[in-house]
């Protein structure tokens, strides 16, 4: 609780975000996600619209988006559930950010399985460049926080920067993407040594025919 | 013997060709998925009961009858469901992500015959909210199953109309707890609900529901295509099949694999990671089953069969399979003291032996890494842990007091070192 976010000023924030609405092509996707679920039970559906919402306020701010009050309420109004019972899965679950964070959300895994392979490194490399945990660079480029596992153990260390893995770091790589972005360079996604995956570097030890072509093990079923 | 490829399941695992569905049919899955079906549901449980099949989401509990709960002739008011745990979160764990990404349509053929056995009028599909490109490779493999007649009504031209459906989660371990995971697909925040009533009397809308791991479903299909009694070939008696091992830490090419259950230690590690890095004796601990597992020092660990009895036997567990190696190089009591941030950041705060506790365990623990503490402090710790465990309604609780309880078990020397070279002097709290 001590490290909870700054929530913004309400006023202001309702001023900003009072007629928020969504767009008419998130309109539509926000439908799609209501009908997966049975008639009457739409507020299975506020998970996806919560997140569907960050993603529209991202769009519209050119970062990575947030949750205003306002947006919020227009969300829990639309699955006709009480806001406080919307507000409840913003706050309980950590992937909606409730204060505003950069163009890039740099998420570093600091649990065990990273932190044995050198997860220090990757933090050191942000810290290197100004990026404090919790925080927004002042020019609103960097959002920094460590997460618990992101369950790609097996090419740790790994960070999730907005939608995309990037894995297998080192403090050089890791400075080498932060660089990147800042300048808009292109970066590669994924395993970040010469390596397909999870598979093991230098090359599969079983399956390898799969590597060249899509193989088809059942003529060798007896 | 190691496993041949042949008897492997996941032939795409690392993703070399591609998830979409005509390589995933050239690969066998969606072959004549109909006959599987026309087995029958009853006949299809006790097939994948006969295979020894057990839960591959870490608890080991046999599939088949598991799928058995369910009422035989749900109605029209009260469906089944079956709800598929793709939140994978334990540390460690790398499994899931792989089938999802690389072999999609494995996971939505095994819904649809799962979803059929048990009578099941729809499966959801709970991934995990970080994995988002893995979502947007799933959604795409159901739009394409739905576009071929494969799921939806008549699926599969057997008279029988199934559904899958894609939930997206939002960053919350406890919701890979089946109870919570309901919660969550209802809308609400993921804490645990009391049982009974268990999933397959009162679940998903208060209706009967079995919540399954991606990998248990995944490989149904397979199962029942090669027979049961192929699946049981693998492995010792009691812990049957291929299994995806996941390692990761300190050997020298982490990877995923599907072995044979039981395959030694030793020889997971040889074959397929190069080794420990720094060869053999340089291993200190091993924890074998994903963070929620007692730790294993390295000369118990060696020889051990990577199975769920075998593990059980050395006081750990199988788990999901997540073998998190450990050199001497780790400042072990740091790894421990990690894992135990990590259950305080994920308790859901409902239950306050949990909620309290693992906060409390946590700075006991970060005060024992810099020896800060009185030597009492030890026994008192591991008094706790024993008090926060079996106290809580779910298991998120034991899974804290257990890493805890492996460390003292087998380093308690080294937390004794650490607080004689401190000085044995407990500084004020903070």
């Amino acid at each position: 609780m001590a490290d909870a976010p700054h929530i913004p000023d309400e006023a202001e924030t309702r001023a900003k975000w009072g007629d928020f609405a969504w767009t008419p092509e998130n309109a539509k996707t926000a439908a799609m996600y209501i009908a997966r679920y049975p008639a009457g039970r739409q507020a299975s559906a506020v998970m996806a619209l919560l997140d569907l919402a960050q993603r529209q306020v991202g769009a519209e701010t050119k970062t990575q988006g947030w949750l205003p009050v306002p947006v919020i309420e227009y969300v829990a109004a639309q699955l006709g559930m009480p806001y406080m019972r919307a507000y409840e899965v913003a706050t309980f679950y950590t992937m909606y950010n409730l204060a505003p964070v950069g163009r890039f959300h740099v998420q570093v895994c600091g649990t065990t399985p990273c932190m044995l392979r050198g997860s220090d490194d990757v933090l050191a490399a942000c810290k290197n460049r100004g990026l404090v945990k919790g925080g927004t660079t002042p020019d609103g480029l960097f959002t920094l926080t460590e997460v618990e596992c992101l369950g790609a153990c097996a090419n740790a260390p790994m960070v999730q920067i907005n939608d995309d893995n990037f894995e297998d770091l080192t403090y050089d790589s890791m400075s080498a993407i932060l660089e990147a972005l800042a300048t808009d360079k292109p970066v590669k996604i994924g395993p970040q040594i010469k390596r397909q995956t999870s598979c093991p570097e230098g090359g599969p030890t079983t399956l390898k025919e799969m590597v060249k072509a899509n193989h088809d093990y059942r003529g060798e079923w007896k | 013997m190691s496993l041949a490829n042949k008897d492997r399941i996941f032939t795409n695992l690392y993703g070399f060709q591609s998830p979409g569905l005509a390589e995933a049919k050239k690969r066998g899955d969606w072959d004549k998925t109909k006959k599987l079906l026309d087995i029958g549901a009853d006949e299809i449980i006790e097939r994948i009961k006969a295979s020894g099949l057990r839960g591959r989401g870490g608890a080991g509990f046999p599939t088949g009858m598991k799928w058995s709960f369910m009422p035989k002739a749900p109605t029209e008011n009260r469906p089944n469901f079956l709800v598929i745990n793709a939140d994978e979160s334990e540390p460690g764990s790398c499994k899931d992500r792989e089938i999802i990404r690389h072999d999609p349509h494995k996971l939505i053929e095994g819904a649809l015959v799962a979803g059929f056995a048990m009578r099941a009028r729809a499966a959801y599909i709970y991934i995990r909210g970080e994995f988002i490109f893995e979502a947007k490779v799933l959604e795409a493999a159901v739009a394409e199953a739905y576009a071929a007649g494969l799921i939806g009504k008549n699926a599969c031209k057997s008279g029988y109309d199934f559904d899958v459906f894609v939930h997206r989660g939002a960053g919350a371990y406890i919701c890979g707890e089946e109870t919570a995971m309901l919660e969550s697909l209802e809308g609400k925040k993921g804490q645990p609900r009391l049982k009974p009533p268990f999933p397959a009397g009162a679940g998903l809308y208060g209706c009967p529901t079995t919540v399954n791991n991606v990998e248990s479903i995944a490989v149904a299909p397979t199962i029942l295509r090669r027979g049961p009694d192929w699946f049981k070939s693998f492995g010792n008696p009691g812990n049957a099949g291929t299994k995806l091992f996941q390692i990761s830490g300190h050997v020298n090419k982490p990877c995923v694999v599907e072995e044979a259950m039981s395959i030694p230690f030793s020889e997971l590690i040889e074959k397929h990671c190069g080794g420990i890095r720094g060869g053999r004796d340089n291993l200190l601990a091993v924890i074998p089953g994903g963070s929620s597992v007692p730790l294993v020092p390295a000369d118990q660990i060696w020889d051990a069969p990577m199975d769920f009895d075998g593990l059980k036997a050395l006081g750990s567990g199988l788990g999901t399979a997540a073998v998190i190696v450990m050199d001497k190089s780790t400042d072990i009591v740091r790894a421990i003291a990690r894992l135990s941030y990590f259950y305080k950041h994920e308790s859901c705060g409902q239950c306050t032996p949990c909620r309290e506790g693992t906060g409390w365990m946590w700075r006991v623990m970060e005060r024992l890494r810099e020896g800060n503490a009185d030597i009492s402090e030890i026994d008192m710790l591991f008094d706790v842990t024993k008090q926060v465990e079996g106290h809580t309604i779910c298991a998120l609780g034991d899974a804290a007091a257990w890493p805890i309880q492996g460390l003292i078990r087998h380093f308690r020397p080294e937390l004794e070192r650490r607080i004689a070279e401190h000085g044995g002097m407990l500084e004020a709290a903070e």
